[in-house]
């Protein structure tokens, strides 16, 4: 694939990571793929913006050098540190030794961490400036979005910004831009990132769109670090993290059980066809066959949150557990919920889950169900009237 | 004893609350705390904070 040009003189030079189905370790499920954009500006300083992991680092140079020699790159701005885009780093750096870094203090604190050799990195702030001929560059420190060492680069001159790991989705594609590719499957990935990599850390990112959006300047593309840029409608992305900062739900409730022996199965089933005939949307996900950062992708914009397990040992069942203390560093606010389970002789499950609502902040909508081995009939209405009464909460018709 | 505020996300520690999100108890003075400890709010590590 040849280097994209983005900009007159501003080339793509990143890599597509087809077949990788598994990010952060195991905790990020990427069916599509994902890429790692690099960005090459062709100045009186050549300048390297972002990186790729290690394992792609021969691919980048590779590209690089169908438009410039590797060896006449001036500067480097690394706008954040994580492996996937600073792993290419140490060969690139062999090429072309007397590159400048430019980062935040913290990134220079990292690499030194991480790579243990000194590329004399110049530590920037929010608001410094690097000229590099007719372009200027200037910084964005954006600190816990999502490291502590990250920063956006913005280029007056293009009206570009380089915000690495924000507004980007694991995509892998042959296009390179909004409007060249399926929105669908962009949306739901640009949500799916939201959601499991972004989602606690709301707060801090709606204050940074509004610095951003304060400092008046005028975005025409947006070029992040994974995924495809923005040039359509570079605004859709921005309105879209606007919307889940704010932690916006619709009428949509997310059921995630997990059952021993098929009661809580049963009653699961019957919860999701109450709140169906109520007229609300419904996922339901038994936890243990499902993907947990699809499932998490669900919830972004649900307003109600419904889990059920067996009683095992007195609490829930392991896998139902780990899910929660997953969702519990996402830090969901604004929702309801509703519990349910089976036990045999104690019941430990449902109270498990009622301790895991206080602690995450998540209101209780309704009493909790609890059957003892298998629901009769009774206990089945009763799941289904707990779905119905559930639908009229959340909209409003209770 | 003084209060420190996140420089990211502008959480306060008060040493008079301490963090009862992560067993710190009240009367902890920020020094005092573990080199790991971090931001209930945002996970910011403890250099990010500035004494308010």
């Amino acid at each position: 694939m040849r280097p994209v040009e983005i900009k007159k003189g501003v080339y793509w030079v990143g890599v597509v990571d087809w077949n990788i189905r598994t990010f952060h370790g195991n905790t990020y499920s990427t069916k599509r793929g994902t890429t790692y954009n690099s960005y090459l500006i062709i100045d009186e300083k050549v300048t390297l913006i972002d990186g790729v992991p290690g394992s792609f680092a021969g691919e980048q140079i590779g590209r690089i050098r169908e438009i410039v020699p590797v060896e006449k790159i001036d500067y480097i701005v690394v706008n954040h540190i994580e492996p996937d885009h600073s792993g290419g780093l140490p060969e690139l750096m062999k090429l072309c030794p007397k590159a400048k870094l430019f980062g935040t203090a913290k990134s220079k604190e990292g690499l030194a961490r991480m790579y243990y050799t000194d590329w004399g990195l110049q530590a920037v702030k929010t608001g410094d400036k690097l000229n590099i001929g007719k372009r200027n560059l200037t910084f964005i420190e954006a600190p816990m979005i999502h490291w502590p060492d990250s920063m956006f680069t913005y280029c007056a001159e293009e009206e570009l910004l380089l915000p690495n790991d924000a507004f980007g989705q694991h995509y892998a594609t042959s296009e390179r831009f909004d409007d060249e590719t399926d929105q669908c499957a962009l949306m739901d990935e640009a949500g799916k990132y939201y959601a499991n990599i972004l989602w606690p850390l709301g707060g801090m990112i709606a204050r940074k769109i509004d610095e951003i959006l304060k400092m008046n300047i005028s975005i025409k593309m947006i070029a992040p670090s994974h995924g495809i840029i923005w040039r359509r409608d570079p605004m859709k992305i921005i309105n879209s993290y606007i919307s889940w900062t704010k932690n916006e739900t619709r009428p949509k409730v997310v059921v995630i059980f997990e059952t021993m022996w098929g009661s809580t199965d049963m009653m699961a089933r019957k919860i999701t066809e109450g709140l169906t005939d109520g007229g609300v949307e419904v996922k339901l996900f038994d936890i243990t066959r499902s993907d947990r950062s699809e499932v998490n992708s669900q919830m972004l914009d649900a307003k109600c949150f419904v889990f059920g397990s067996s009683t095992h040992d007195n609490g829930m069942l392991s896998t139902m557990a780990g899910f929660l203390e997953f969702l519990n560093g996402l830090k969901p606010k604004g929702r309801i919920g509703a519990a349910f389970g089976s036990y045999g002789w104690a019941g430990g499950a449902v109270p498990a889950l009622e301790n895991f609502f206080k602690e995450a902040g998540i209101e209780q909508a309704l009493p909790s169900i609890a059957v003892k081995y298998i629901p009769d009939e009774n206990e089945l209405k009763r799941c289904y009237e707990m779905g119905v009464e559930l639908a009229k909460k959340i909209t409003g018709k209770a | 004893m003084d209060k420190y505020r996140c420089t990211v996300c502008g959480y306060i520690y008060d040493p008079a609350i301490g963090d009862p999100t992560a067993s710190i108890s009240a009367g902890t003075p920020f020094d005092k705390l573990p080199d790991n400890w971090v931001c209930p709010e945002c996970g910011a590590p403890k250099d990010m904070f500035e004494k308010v």
